[in-house]
């Protein structure tokens, strides 16, 4: 059997929920997840509620927060020879880190992936190419340890959680030389849930006409415990930032529930939301290319439709 | 100062995509080709600096089939001085595609103060690629770059990260830095330019010029097919505000029930 790392981020006690979702994937197998910095308590009981066999808590000087070199040396030394594979999440910080990392062991990456199977020792995974447009099937060669990434809520959690043994061990970790360093940290706007990793998305495209108007998505995201994002066409009019966009040159996200307000549903819209589990969409023009992307569409004046929905929510919610 | 830029030739956004006879890639035949998005701000950033630092040049750097230069002669043409093409197939993987970039810039003999780069190719999605080249050189990288600010040979960058947040980087050249949307405005090549750009220097190399084997394949693909289309929704006409209400209770009830994710 494949000997298997999980590389997880925690923010004091949450652990992101890609972690589960990859262990819950991985469960019969005997899974290590390693943890770089601090680490609660409650976390590394939710990692070996979900199956970790072993929390590796990598800790040492500069590990506290992330450079990319810094985080790379820690687990070039823990990973040594002991893995077959190594697995993260597709976050910004692992996605920067993990190809870094599969370098130093000339190793091959298979990025994003949505779903994989281990059959045995060898790993199989599903991946969308072209802005996904079209699916393949992915695997690695070269030198172990093989590294993935796997897009957030692209699995779905597990049904059940697998109780692992969960062993929390300390390891002194070296940070090594790093030439890039974090300055700072300006804090984004948001405190929601990024995108990427949002389980619903409210997102409004041209028809919004204002920054102001957005009010009334960020309303209804509110009772529904949603992110709000945005198309280009919004972005580039100046009525959201850029880290709001969703498609081919912004955000890929897979959400359970993608509500699209005044959106054509352009190719490259399409892109980044397409894997949507459910995906609404509201607009004046019953010929939107968005209605065939729609599993419930509304043909509506958003304006109208947005507030009517928040108040039949909350009645619900 | 040495600046690289490294382009990939990707097919255009609007282009539709098909697997090929035998799923081991995409129909290739009837693709327009541009220049990666992302790789725009990376030649932008790269003519910034270069107009910042006298005595500069830019060397444009792309790995791809032969048939088709047009992205470097674009790159060219908005201002880099000259370019280099490794002649491959569009389908390396990222560790081909590094290794080849590594080659052919310590071939050019000159040492790199700075290499710029797009975040993410919009073919193969990887986000792979810089990383990889800054590993195999042995300097630090620093991806999604949305602000670069250069002051002698020091670079101050913004990288976005979850929930719009940004981390502020200071890094030494030389360096990898990789391009996002946002971090520039690219120009657009000038008539002047282009006419310029046909008598720039374009050097070509082989993959086996450049050290890279097929024992350097790393990932492998096959099963290439389209993603299956989802069944027909259902619509609802909500433009007459006496049906508003209506359609809308029955969609929220809808989503609870039927689909069940609310
Ligand atoms: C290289 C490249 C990359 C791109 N990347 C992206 C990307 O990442 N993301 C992206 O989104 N786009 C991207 N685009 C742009 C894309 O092609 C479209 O231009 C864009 O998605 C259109 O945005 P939109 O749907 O908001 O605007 P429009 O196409 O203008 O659509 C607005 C819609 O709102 C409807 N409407 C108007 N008023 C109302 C109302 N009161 N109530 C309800 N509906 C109303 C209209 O019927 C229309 O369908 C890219 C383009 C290129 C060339």
């Amino acid at each position: 059997m494949a000997k298997v790392l999980v590389f997880s981020e925690t923010s004091g006690e949450t652990v992101k929920s890609v972690t589960f979702e990859i262990l819950g994937k991985l469960a019969g197998h005997t899974v290590d997840v390693a943890v770089v910095g601090d680490m609660g308590a409650n976390a590394a009981a939710d990692l070996a509620k979900y199956g970790a066999a072993n929390v590796h808590n990598l800790k040492g000087a500069n590990l506290d927060q992330y450079s990319p070199e810094g985080y790379a040396n820690a687990l070039k030394e823990f990973i040594g020879s002991n893995y077959d594979y190594v697995f993260a999440g597709a976050t910004s910080l692992a996605k920067d880190l993990m190809p870094r990392l599969a370098g130093m062991f000339d190793a091959g990456m298979a990025s994003e992936v949505t779903n994989y199977v281990m059959d045995g020792d060898n790993f199989a995974g599903t991946r969308p190419l072209f802005a996904g447009k079209v699916l393949a099937k992915v695997e690695l060669d070269g030198p172990k340890p093989g590294f993935i990434t796997v897009r957030p809520n692209a699995l779905g959690m597990p049904e059940a959680p697998t109780a692992g043994a969960g062993a929390t061990n300390e390891v002194a970790a070296n940070a090594g030389d790093i030439k890039a360093v974090i300055k700072e940290i300006v804090k984004g706007a948001s405190e929601k849930l990024d995108l990427t990793e949002a389980n619903i998305i409210v997102s409004g495209g041209r028809a919004m006409k204002s920054a102001e108007n957005f009010k009334i998505l960020e309303d209804l995201a509110e009772v529904l415990g949603a992110t709000v994002g945005a198309s280009r066409a919004a972005v580039d009019s100046g009525y959201a930032p850029h880290a709001m966009q969703v498609g081919q040159t912004g955000k890929t996200v897979a959400p359970s529930l993608y509500i699209a307000c005044g959106i054509s549903g352009a190719i490259q819209h399409l892109a980044g939301m397409r894997t949507s589990k459910v995906i609404v969409a509201i607009n004046t023009d019953p010929d939107a290319p968005i209605f065939t992307k729609a599993d419930y569409g509304i043909v509506g004046d958003l304006f109208q439709i947005v507030p009517l929905l928040q108040e039949e929510l909350k009645k619900v919610l | 100062m040495n600046i690289f830029v490294c382009i990939k030739q990707v097919p255009d956004t609007e282009t539709k995509i098909t697997p090929n006879g035998d799923g081991s890639y995409i129909e290739t035949s009837s693709i327009k080709w541009i220049m990666n998005p992302y790789d725009e701000f990376a030649v932008e950033q790269a003519l910034l600096t270069k107009a910042a630092n006298s005595g500069s040049t830019v060397t444009v750097v792309r790995v791809g089939g032969v048939k088709d230069t047009e992205a470097l002669r674009t790159a060219l043409a908005m201002g880099a001085d000259d370019a280099i093409l490794v002649e491959a197939d569009d389908n390396l993987d990222s560790y081909m595609t590094a290794k080849a970039l590594k080659g052919a810039i310590e071939k050019s003999g000159k040492n790199p103060d700075v290499i710029f780069t797009g975040k993410q190719a919009i073919d193969d999605d990887c986000l792979q690629v810089p990383q990889l080249l800054a590993q195999m050189l042995g300097m630090p990288s620093v991806t999604v770059v949305d602000g670069c600010e250069e002051a002698g040979g020091k670079y101050t960058l913004k990288r976005e990260i979850e929930g719009g947040a940004l981390e502020v980087y200071e890094v030494t050249s030389p360096a990898v830095i990789a391009a996002n949307k946002g971090l520039n405005s690219p120009r657009y090549a000038s008539l002047p330019g282009i006419m310029k750009a046909k008598r720039k220097p374009l050097a070509q190399h082989s993959l086996s010029d450049v050290g890279v084997s097929t024992d350097d394949r790393r990932v492998k693909y096959s099963g290439f097919q389209l993603p299956p289309e989802k069944p027909a929704g259902k619509k609802f006409d909500a433009m007459d505000e006496a049906a508003q209400a209506g359609v809308v209770a029955e969609v929220v009830k809808l989503l609870r029930e039927e689909a069940k994710v609310i």
